[in-house]
This record gives structure tokens, C-alpha cells and sequence, in this order.
């Protein structure tokens, strides 16, 4: 057994027994971030904040919703929006922190994106934000059914029923995961338990991953600068604060993080009590009533862009359904980003507008992500059928085969191999 | 300066994504409906100036009591409600506050083709009568002796009605709002049969419908929803906006509450954003 001494304060006591000191100094006070960054950097701290919010508001809601057909509506609207002392301010809080969250999650990713942070040692950091990404969207799908309105339940027969196009084993997999032949009790109460319980868990862990993947390869730069982290370091801690490029997490990066917190939660709090319809759809304020059909039926807006490229093969090619065709570029959409590391075959890091042709791919990506989620909200008639059609063909087109030709040119021209 | 063109940049495309999916999208979903003016255009004016006095003889002597109670002048409803609406899926109103909550021009045609002023043509014809019979006169110049019932019931009308009584008068035979506490009188069985439908309870209609859809719904449902089952009930414009201000109690009666407390939040998180700012600043000086 280890000698201890008598300590003189709790925080040594601690220490002698914890590690303390040395725990703070590897977690914060010693771990490294490079200087040259913008506000773009303080995305991470932003997403933990709206998590924290999401998992604190949701314990507040789950002690008064009931995971029933029968009671869950009301346990909402009446129960919690009405009845528990600032119940509404914890649904409202909840529903808007969950589609805000999408908002500063496309934000974080497209930052990657622009600045090559997914590469060059990075992958782990991409993989698992992308892990995240699915985490967070089975979250936000199970929990949209809760309040058990026309658009949870029609929502839920919709994006279940996709299931089934799966070869051979879809209409088995259906029922499995609705536990019944339609979407019913058991599937409220077991989507429930999805929602607070095993997706919280994983979506916890997984955040864990991320954070560690963090730890060898080192947050990227407003340049894709190579930086020699030990080296700087010792800089900062010689005293040569102005000539090291790297800063303390704490307190000098989190100092600018709690700022951009704080400019966010203004904007966040106005969405809450004055903006909120975005996130908290009026139609779902209608009971769930499964013999009436809803003239429109459409997933949250952070879902929007994938659903159109599901909805943009809305025709038969050859021997091949309509359906088959956008299930499977639906499925390309979901995993097509997971991939990003290997389809970018270029060794270059650094941001899109120094990367020639990439600069251009960028915008394009981000122009046409925009028009299929806002084409996957308007009815599929007429023009607006072919224009979902033109951009989903145009999304898997720039990931699939015009990112690997650009990038590979780029490798060329620096002389790297890919 | 650079992170106020990037900020530039995040909000721009946040802000495309945001009037792409939610004002434009909503436009193109919903087509637009010519607002409600609550002048019952379409219907023929009420030409002759009623004398109260007559027409409270003629209500009398035209048997409209064989159906509706007026309590405020002590006249019971002739059947108990289950009864009623076993009878005529529908319990028939009781007529004292019928001067104050409906439209007059509305009223005389009610009295007169009642299907009509309801615009429920679609559902009731000669083969199917709605349960009201039409008045057809005491043998009288008939529209002066509708244009008496209606100074009648406007003469015993209150002249002020709180938003939940015209609530109650205009919707509530029909519809629940279970959050206050309001459960319809009509058997629900025999109305379902009546109406096709169950009319939905009114709770949080507020929350699911815009202002101007009720009002334009209340004002002339088929104008809003063809094919609906549900009547034009014939309110004035004025008790439209307070039945709608019935539902915004009921169904968002925390909104007070709701806008004075985030406004305290953000007003925190100004003061927060202030002194973290301040810090940072404190922290970043001696960096560059």
C-alpha cells in the first residue's frame, strides 16, 4: 500500500487519494488547442451545452409523461404544458434544444468539412462525430413520437415502413420494430425506452469516444497547419505566450467558448418563448388518429435532406422500382458521410478556400443539401419532383465520384500520394 | 472581422434554410384562403324592422319552444339532453343569448331555410330533412314575422357574454375542450352518427391552428375545409375573435408566463455574455 501523509486541505486529500491535480492538468489545464482558431472552434462546447440541456430538461419531462397510447398525449399537453410548475418551459426547452442541436451538428460537421479535419490522422474524430450524428437523429425520431400526435404517429408509420424495403427480411423487421403489425402501444412504450434510456447511454459514450479520439491527432486549425504540440507547449509554459501557437483548454479556449455559449443561448431562448413552431410542429398538437391521414407528411427539417433523396427516385429505371432505387440511395445518403476520409483522396489539410476545385465542391455540397431539405418539405408535384431528382442525383454524384477525381487531381499536383 | 464574416456566412445559409422550409414551405402547402368577412353576403338581407313585442308572440305561437329552452325567460328545454340529441343527434340550443352571439341577417334566414344559412346543403336535402323545420309563417307577411323573432331574441340577449359563454353558445353542443372542463351535452354516439365524425375536443386548437385559420374556419368552415360536416354557425365577426380568445386561455395559458420568463432568461444571458466576454478578453490579451 501507498505511504500517505496527513493532508492539509480536502483538495489534497483528494489528491494524494484521486490524482487530482494530475487529472485536471491532463483533462484541462495541459491539454492543448492551437491558437489560430475562430468561433467556428467553440461548436464542441455548444453541443455539450444543448446536450446538457436536452438530458436535464428530459429528466424534468420524464416524470410526468406517460409512455401510453391513451395518457401520453395528455401527459404533454395537459399534464406537463399546463399543470407541473414550468412544465411548458422544460417541453419547450426540450423540443427546441432537440432541432437546435441539428442546426449547431451541421455547423460542426461542415466546419470539418471546409477546414479538412477528418483526414491525416483525424479519421477517428470523423468517424465518431458521424457515429454521433446517426445516435443523435435515432434520438431525435424516437423522441418526436412521444407526444403521440398526428405527426408522431404518421411519422412513425412512415420512416418504419421504410424498413420493409430491406430485401427478404423487410416485412419481418417491420413488425420487429413496431412490436405489432402497425404502429401501436408497444411501439410508443418501447421507442420510449429507446429515447431515454439505450440511445442517451450509447449517445454518452460516444461523446466519451469522441472527446478521447481528440487526444493524439490534436484539434485542427484555421490553416490545416502541421503543429508540434509538445513543442508549443513547453513554449506557453515557458512564459512565451505571445510566440506559442497552442493555448490551455482551460482557462483560455473555454474563456472564448463560454462567450459564444452565451451569444447562442440568447438566440436559443428567443426560439424557446417566441420562435418555436420550427420545432414543435402544429399539427402534432392534434391527437394521433390513425383514420385520419394528414394531408402532409414530412419528417423534422434536419431530416429533410435525406428523405428528398429518398423521395427523388420517384420512377421506375429498367427493371428497377422507383422505391428500390431511393431506398438505396437513402441508405448511400446515411453511411456516404462515414466514408468522407477515403472518398477525399488528397493528403492535403487545409482550409476549401486554398484547395482550388474543392473550394467549389464545398459550396456546391452545401447549395445542394440546402435545396433537397428545403425541396424535401414541399410536395413532390410537377417541377418540384424533378428538381429533388436533379439534386439527389447531384448529391451522391459529388461524394461518390467528383470528390474522389478533385481530390486525387489535388494529390498529383503536390506531388503526395494518396 | 474575419469571425464577423464567417458569422455572416452561418447565419445567411441558416436563415435560406429556415424561410425554404418553413414560411415558403407552409405557402406552398396550404392554399391561400380569401380571409371571412362576416357579412353573410350570401345571404338576402333582412329588410323589415322587427318589433320585439310581436315577435315575442310569434316565438310563442311558431312552436320554436317545442325544441329550445330559453331559461333566461323561464322556459325549460322541452326534453332532457340525452333525450334531445337521441332525437335530433344534436342537442338544440337554448335560445337566450342566440341575439347576442349570432348574426341577424344569419338568424332570419336560419329561421327561415335553416340548411341553408348552415350551408349543410350538401348533407341535408328533401330526403334527408335537418332536424329544424323551416319556419314557414303564421299566415303573416313572413318576413315580418321572422324580422319579430329576431328583435325578439336580440331584446332578451345580455348585452355583455364572457369569451367561454359564446364559446358554449356557438361550439360547445358539439365540442369538448376537456382542459377546461367543458363536456359537450350531446350524446357522443348519437352525435358521431350526426355528424359522420366525432368533432374533435377544442383544447389545444390554439397550438394546431393559426388565428386567422379559426377565425376563417368559424366564419365559413366550407370555405376552409369543402365537404366538412361542420355548419357555419353564423357568429358575429366580434364573437368569432372571442371564442378565439376563448382557445388561446384554454390552450396556451401559459403564454404570459412563457414570454415574461424567457425574457428574463436572455436578459441573464446578456448580462452572462457580457462578463464572459469581458474574461475572455482578459484571458486572449497577452496571446497576440
Amino acid at each position: 500500500m501507498a505511504h500517505f501523509s496527513k493532508a492539509n486541505s480536502i483538495g489534497e486529500w483528494l489528491d494524494q487519494r484521486l490524482a487530482t491535480k494530475k487529472l485536471w492538468k491532463v483533462l484541462a489545464a495541459e491539454y492543448w488547442v492551437p491558437k489560430n482558431i475562430n468561433f467556428l472552434w467553440a461548436m464542441g462546447v455548444v453541443l455539450m451545452t444543448m446536450f446538457t440541456i436536452l438530458v436535464i430538461s428530459g429528466i424534468f419531462l420524464l416524470m410526468y409523461y406517460k409512455p401510453d397510447v391513451h395518457l401520453a398525449f395528455d401527459s404533454v399537453n395537459y399534464t406537463i404544458m399546463q399543470e407541473a410548475y414550468y412544465g411548458w418551459l422544460w417541453r419547450h426547452m426540450h423540443a427546441v434544444a432537440a432541432s437546435v442541436v441539428f442546426l449547431v451538428i451541421y455547423i460542426h460537421m461542415f466546419t470539418g468539412i471546409y477546414y479538412g479535419s477528418y483526414k491525416q490522422g483525424r479519421e477517428m474524430i470523423w468517424i465518431s462525430g458521424m457515429l454521433l450524428f446517426v445516435t443523435f437523429s435515432a434520438e431525435a425520431f424516437s423522441g418526436y413520437m412521444l407526444p403521440w400526435g398526428q405527426m408522431s404517429y404518421w411519422a412513425a408509420q412512415v420512416i418504419t415502413n421504410l424498413f420493409g424495403g430491406i430485401p427478404f427480411i423487410g416485412p419481418d423487421l417491420v413488425i420487429w420494430i413496431r412490436g405489432n403489425f402497425y404502429v401501436a402501444d408497444s411501439t410508443l412504450t418501447r421507442f420510449f425506452m429507446l429515447h431515454v434510456f439505450l440511445l442517451p447511454l450509447v449517445i454518452m459514450a460516444i461523446i466519451g469516444l469522441h472527446f478521447y479520439s481528440l487526444r493524439i491527432p490534436h484539434v485542427n486549425n484555421q490553416d490545416g497547419e502541421d503543429i508540434d504540440f509538445d513543442y508549443e507547449a513547453e513554449k506557453y509554459k515557458n512564459g512565451q505566450k505571445r510566440e506559442s501557437k497552442v493555448i490551455p483548454f482551460w482557462p483560455v479556449f473555454i474563456s472564448k467558448d463560454l462567450f459564444v455559449v452565451g451569444v447562442f443561448m440568447i438566440f436559443y431562448f428567443y426560439l424557446v418563448g417566441f420562435h418555436y413552431e420550427f420545432a414543435m410542429d402544429p399539427i402534432n398538437f392534434e391527437p394521433a388518429n390513425p383514420m385520419k391521414t394528414p394531408p402532409h407528411i414530412y419528417p423534422e427539417w434536419y431530416f429533410l435532406w435525406s428523405y428528398e433523396v429518398l423521395r427523388g427516385f420517384f420512377f421506375d429505371i429498367g427493371p428497377f422500382k422507383a422505391m428500390s432505387i431511393g431506398l438505396t440511395a437513402f441508405g448511400i445518403a446515411n453511411v456516404i458521410f462515414f466514408f468522407l476520409p477515403w472518398l477525399d483522396r488528397s493528403p492535403v489539410v487545409a482550409p476549401a478556400h486554398k484547395r482550388g476545385a474543392f473550394k467549389y465542391w464545398f459550396w456546391i455540397l452545401l447549395i445542394d443539401m440546402i435545396v433537397l431539405t428545403i425541396y424535401g418539405k414541399l410536395p413532390p408535384t410537377g417541377a418540384n419532383a424533378w428538381i429533388g431528382f436533379f439534386a439527389s442525383i447531384t448529391f451522391l454524384a459529388l461524394l461518390l465520384v467528383v470528390l474522389p477525381i478533385i481530390t486525387k487531381k489535388e494529390a498529383k499536383s503536390v506531388g503526395g500520394a494518396a | 472581422m474575419r469571425e464577423l464574416k464567417i458569422l455572416a456566412v452561418v447565419v445567411f445559409f441558416t436563415l435560406i434554410t429556415y424561410i425554404g422550409v418553413e414560411p415558403f414551405a407552409h405557402s406552398q402547402m396550404h392554399k391561400h384562403i380569401e380571409p371571412v368577412d362576416y357579412k353573410y353576403s350570401d345571404l338576402k338581407p333582412l329588410n323589415k324592422k322587427g318589433d320585439p313585442k310581436k315577435g315575442a308572440e310569434t316565438f310563442m305561437n311558431a312552436g320554436c319552444v317545442g325544441c329550445h329552452g330559453v331559461k333566461s325567460q323561464g322556459i325549460a328545454a322541452p326534453m332532457d339532453a340525452k333525450s334531445a340529441s337521441a332525437s335530433f343527434g344534436v342537442v338544440p340550443p337554448d335560445l337566450s343569448n342566440a341575439g347576442a352571439v349570432f348574426d341577424e341577417k344569419f338568424l332570419a334566414n336560419l329561421i327561415k331555410n335553416p340548411a341553408h344559412a348552415l350551408m349543410l346543403e350538401h348533407k341535408f336535402n328533401d330526403k334527408r330533412p335537418f332536424p329544424m323545420t323551416p319556419f314557414m309563417g303564421l299566415g303573416g307577411d313572413l318576413d315580418q314575422e321572422v324580422a319579430d323573432i329576431v328583435a325578439y331574441l336580440k331584446s332578451i340577449a345580455p348585452k355583455k357574454l364572457d369569451d367561454k359563454d359564446v364559446f358554449i353558445d356557438a361550439c360547445g353542443r358539439c365540442h369538448d375542450v376537456k382542459y377546461d372542463g367543458w363536456k359537450r351535452p350531446s350524446d357522443t354516439a348519437a352525435l358521431k352518427k350526426y355528424m359522420g365524425k366525432n368533432p374533435p375536443d377544442l383544447s389545444i386548437i390554439i397550438r394546431a391552428k393559426s388565428k386567422e385559420h379559426l377565425i376563417n374556419f368559424i366564419g365559413e368552415p366550407q370555405r376552409v375545409l369543402p365537404g366538412t360536416s361542420m355548419p357555419r354557425v353564423g357568429v358575429t365577426k366580434e364573437k368569432a375573435e372571442q371564442i378565439v380568445s376563448y382557445f388561446e386561455k384554454v390552450g396556451d395559458r401559459k403564454k404570459e408566463k412563457r414570454e415574461s420568463v424567457t425574457l428574463k432568461i436572455i436578459l441573464y444571458f446578456v448580462i452572462f455574455s457580457i462578463f464572459a466576454y469581458l474574461w475572455k478578453a482578459s484571458k486572449w490579451r497577452d496571446l497576440h
